[in-house]
């Protein structure tokens, strides 16, 4: 049994890398929050937060969740349904601002 | 699995291959819990992702004017406005439980019970505080600001509904993720994951890939919130 255990765990990392992340998420999350505290709008506060958002999950998945260490063949099993995510969103877009449309038309007309 | 060496397979896109044209297992080195926890969270990010965008459908649809988070979510301290101070504290909180989750996973596989457990264990009640937190700014929304999941003063009626099931379906998450912490803190303490004692409920052996595969799922749940924060919140 002692012996089974030692092969199949994963090889531990120092742990600097965790608090250099741990550090990194504090310092990107105050980012994503000074975003709201100097009140940016429109375009530059959308893609700050996506971007902010996007480091953020790249880092807890990669660093904190393994992945970076994983095999590709469960990587890939995990990231490539992710796509499908994003062309429901494209669709889900068209699909609103339809909606938005035929609404905004309905209470100028009146029906 | 013991014969495996894992070092000594091909990698990158040829591993990827290989892995799958394999016989037995295809994932090669990962235990069948992690295997299973991950496509769970898969399952569970096709979840969060479609109440994001029914989030985002019907904020882009409705002809009323969105309330602004950045007020709503707003506190007065010392008589000044603070926009989504609670919710920041939160974020941090849930990231500082994170963290001692992954160094809990890194002291678990060097076989320091102790050390893993007290992390473990901080990572719980860090998980509660921010519970906690959430309780105090639902009573605030729905006592003080009279918000309800078909009504607010502040613009669109969707608003409400929206933050009461994305809010909420993430505080549940939290909630069972803060009682398998506590249960998983004692096991490490009383040496479970060392002399190989059987479990209450699964009669099984277990080690400390236990602690790896529970703390998944919390990074995971840290992962959502960040999303929540971003498009919620934020937006």
């Amino acid at each position: 049994m002692e012996q089974n255990n030692k092969k199949v765990a994963t090889t531990t990392h120092s742990i600097g890398i965790y608090l250099w992340i741990w550090g990194l998420l504090f310092v990107f999350s105050t980012c994503s929050y000074l975003v709201d505290w100097y009140e940016f709008q429109g375009l530059l506060r959308w893609s700050l937060i996506i971007f902010f958002m996007l480091i953020k999950a790249g880092l807890i998945m990669s660093i904190f969740m393994h992945l970076y260490w994983e095999r590709w063949a469960i990587v890939n099993v995990l990231l490539w349904p992710m796509t499908a995510i994003i062309v429901f969103v494209g669709i889900m877009t068209a699909e609103s601002q339809y909606t938005f449309f035929t609404r905004a038309l309905f209470f100028v007309m009146g029906g | 699995m013991s014969e495996l060496d894992i070092s000594k397979l091909p990698k990158g896109g040829k591993g990827f291959v290989h892995d799958f044209a394999a016989d037995q297992t295809t994932f090669k080195g990962v235990p069948w819990g992690k295997a299973m926890m991950w496509i769970f969270l898969l399952s569970d990010t096709f979840i969060f992702s479609c109440f994001l965008i029914s989030l985002m459908t019907a904020r882009a649809s409705t002809t009323a004017e969105w309330p602004y988070p950045s007020e709503v979510f707003g506190l007065t301290m010392f008589g000044v406005e603070v926009p989504l101070l609670l919710i920041a504290i939160m974020t941090f909180v849930l990231i500082t439980s994170s963290g001692t989750m992954a160094l809990a996973v890194k002291y678990g596989y060097e076989r320091n019970r102790k050390m893993c457990a007290w992390l473990i264990l901080a990572t719980a009640i860090g998980g509660l505080t921010f519970v906690g937190m959430q309780a105090f700014e639902w009573s605030k929304l729905i006592f003080h600001d009279g918000i309800r999941p078909w009504s607010n003063p502040f613009g669109a009626a969707q608003f409400g509904s929206f933050f009461f099931m994305i809010t909420g379906f993430h505080g549940t998450h939290v909630s069972i993720g803060v009682i398998f912490l506590f249960i998983f803190a004692r096991k490490t303490f009383r040496g479970d994951f060392d002399t190989g004692r059987r479990g209450h409920f699964t009669s099984m052996k277990s080690d400390y890939k236990a602690i790896e595969i529970l703390g998944l799922y919390w990074h995971f749940v840290d992962l959502v919130w960040v999303f929540i924060f971003a498009f919620f919140y934020l937006w």
